[in-house]
């Protein structure tokens, strides 16, 4: 039972880390604002959930996994928020091109 | 064994890249972006060696909210014409400032190389009296207890900047709201954090400083919360900040430090010592002073970023 919580913890985090490199490339190399953008956030969004899902049978507690949940929530919130407020200002400052 | 290791020298030689990237950048906006990520990645070698306190509060005032500080700063530059990027010193004055830069890391160094094993300190002794306080937290126990003194002058500081700040108000604006409004939103990214946060930031907030007693938080930590969720909501135009010459806003910044000041002196004359607490009732005092002196940190935190009273517009 704990080998296959094990199991399911590295694979998920594996995941997640594939989806954090991915981002990683996508932010070095996507040739616009806009589509680092959608690099970085998907990053944030599937990578971390990925890594929380796969930290869930390691919490231990109910508290510990409400806890695990509500960063990735948090996260999730703050990345929705903060990725369209960058669009605006680089649509600002480098208008269509 | 070998994967901490690999996370501690990806730590160092991240904080020290960054911290070249601060010093590189030539745009100022730049670098305070990577001032604040380098206050991230100190939080977490703090966490590393096992400082929750102090890797909570390198996160939440070292990194967010001086970074919000400098960026306001940097604003505030940029409208007086003042900025420009920095010009690279002469050879001269290059050669100096690094072999001071140079020494001073060498001695640095070297200090911490010298330490003898086990390093110095009075963590035993607080250890050994830490049940005399009543608390679980050896760190609050020496913030509030041991070393109260050292607590109660950083809280009265605060307001001594808060009053510094204020002053350099112009004669027109003076006595007016602190900071320039921010038209209200009602819809988009700034709208939501500002209705969606403050009620689970306040929370958090309250939680970090119960917790403070027995675990890591605080006081300090659990203020830079609540300054934040006040700035977001502020940032949203959705609330209106009291001129300064409103007396509950000067009182909920003084509270805290005349408190703590006041059990400090009722200690002198019940107990005989200044910040004596009294038998028995020491943790309940102790988290009195913690929850006023929270309010009160929170308030003149935020107000700090907010800035003295004056009539530009918001960037």
């Amino acid at each position: 039972m704990s080998l296959l919580a094990d199991a399911f913890t590295i694979l998920a985090i594996l995941a997640g880390i594939g989806f954090f490199a991915a981002g990683t490339a996508g932010l070095l190399r996507f040739p616009d604002t806009a589509s680092r953008l959608h690099a970085l956030t998907k990053a944030d969004h599937l990578g971390l959930g990925l890594v929380v899902i796969g930290l869930l049978p390691q919490a231990g507690s109910l508290a510990n996994t409400l806890r695990l949940l509500a960063v990735w929530a948090l996260v999730l919130v703050a990345s929705a928020a903060a990725g369209p407020m960058l669009a605006t200002l680089t649509r600002r400052a480098e208008p269509e091109t | 064994m070998i994967a901490g290791l690999a996370v501690d020298v990806l730590l160092a030689a991240g904080s020290l890249g960054l911290a070249l990237g601060v010093i590189r950048a030539r745009r100022v906006f730049t670098a305070i972006a990577l001032f604040i990520a380098h206050g991230l990645l100190l939080a977490l070698a703090w966490v590393r060696l096992d400082a929750l306190d102090v890797a909570l509060t390198e996160a939440a005032i070292g990194a967010g909210l001086s970074g919000v500080l400098l960026l306001a700063a940097r604003h505030r530059l940029a409208r007086g014409g003042s900025e420009r990027t920095t010009e690279a010193p002469g050879r001269v004055a290059t050669i100096f400032i690094g072999l001071g830069c140079a020494c001073i890391t060498v001695a640095l160094g070297y200090a911490v190389l010298a330490l003898p094993k086990p390093a110095p300190g009075l963590a035993a002794e607080v250890a050994a009296n830490l049940a005399a306080t009543e608390l679980g937290n050896p760190v609050t126990g020496v913030l509030m207890v041991f070393r109260g003194l050292d607590t109660l002058l950083e809280a009265a500081v605060l307001v001594l900047a808060v009053i510094g700040v204020w002053s350099l108000a112009p004669d027109a604006t003076w006595r007016g709201t602190p900071g320039a409004p921010w038209p209200a939103v009602t819809d988009g990214p700034r709208a939501l954090l500002a209705r969606l946060l403050p009620p689970i930031g306040i929370v958090v907030a309250v939680h970090i400083l119960w917790v403070g007693a027995d675990a890591p938080g605080g006081k300090f930590q659990a203020a830079a919360i609540l300054a934040a969720m006040g700035l977001l909501v502020w940032f949203a135009g959705l609330v209106r900040v009291p001129p300064t010459a409103s007396w509950p806003l000067r009182a909920t910044i003084a509270a805290g430090p005349a408190l703590f000041m006041a059990i400090g002196l009722a200690g002198l004359a019940v107990e005989g010592a200044f910040l004596a607490y009294p038998e028995g009732l020491v943790k309940p005092t102790i988290l009195i002073v913690e929850f006023v002196l929270a309010a009160s940190v929170a308030a003149a935190l935020a107000l700090l970023v907010m800035g003295a009273p004056s009539r530009d517009a918001p960037p």
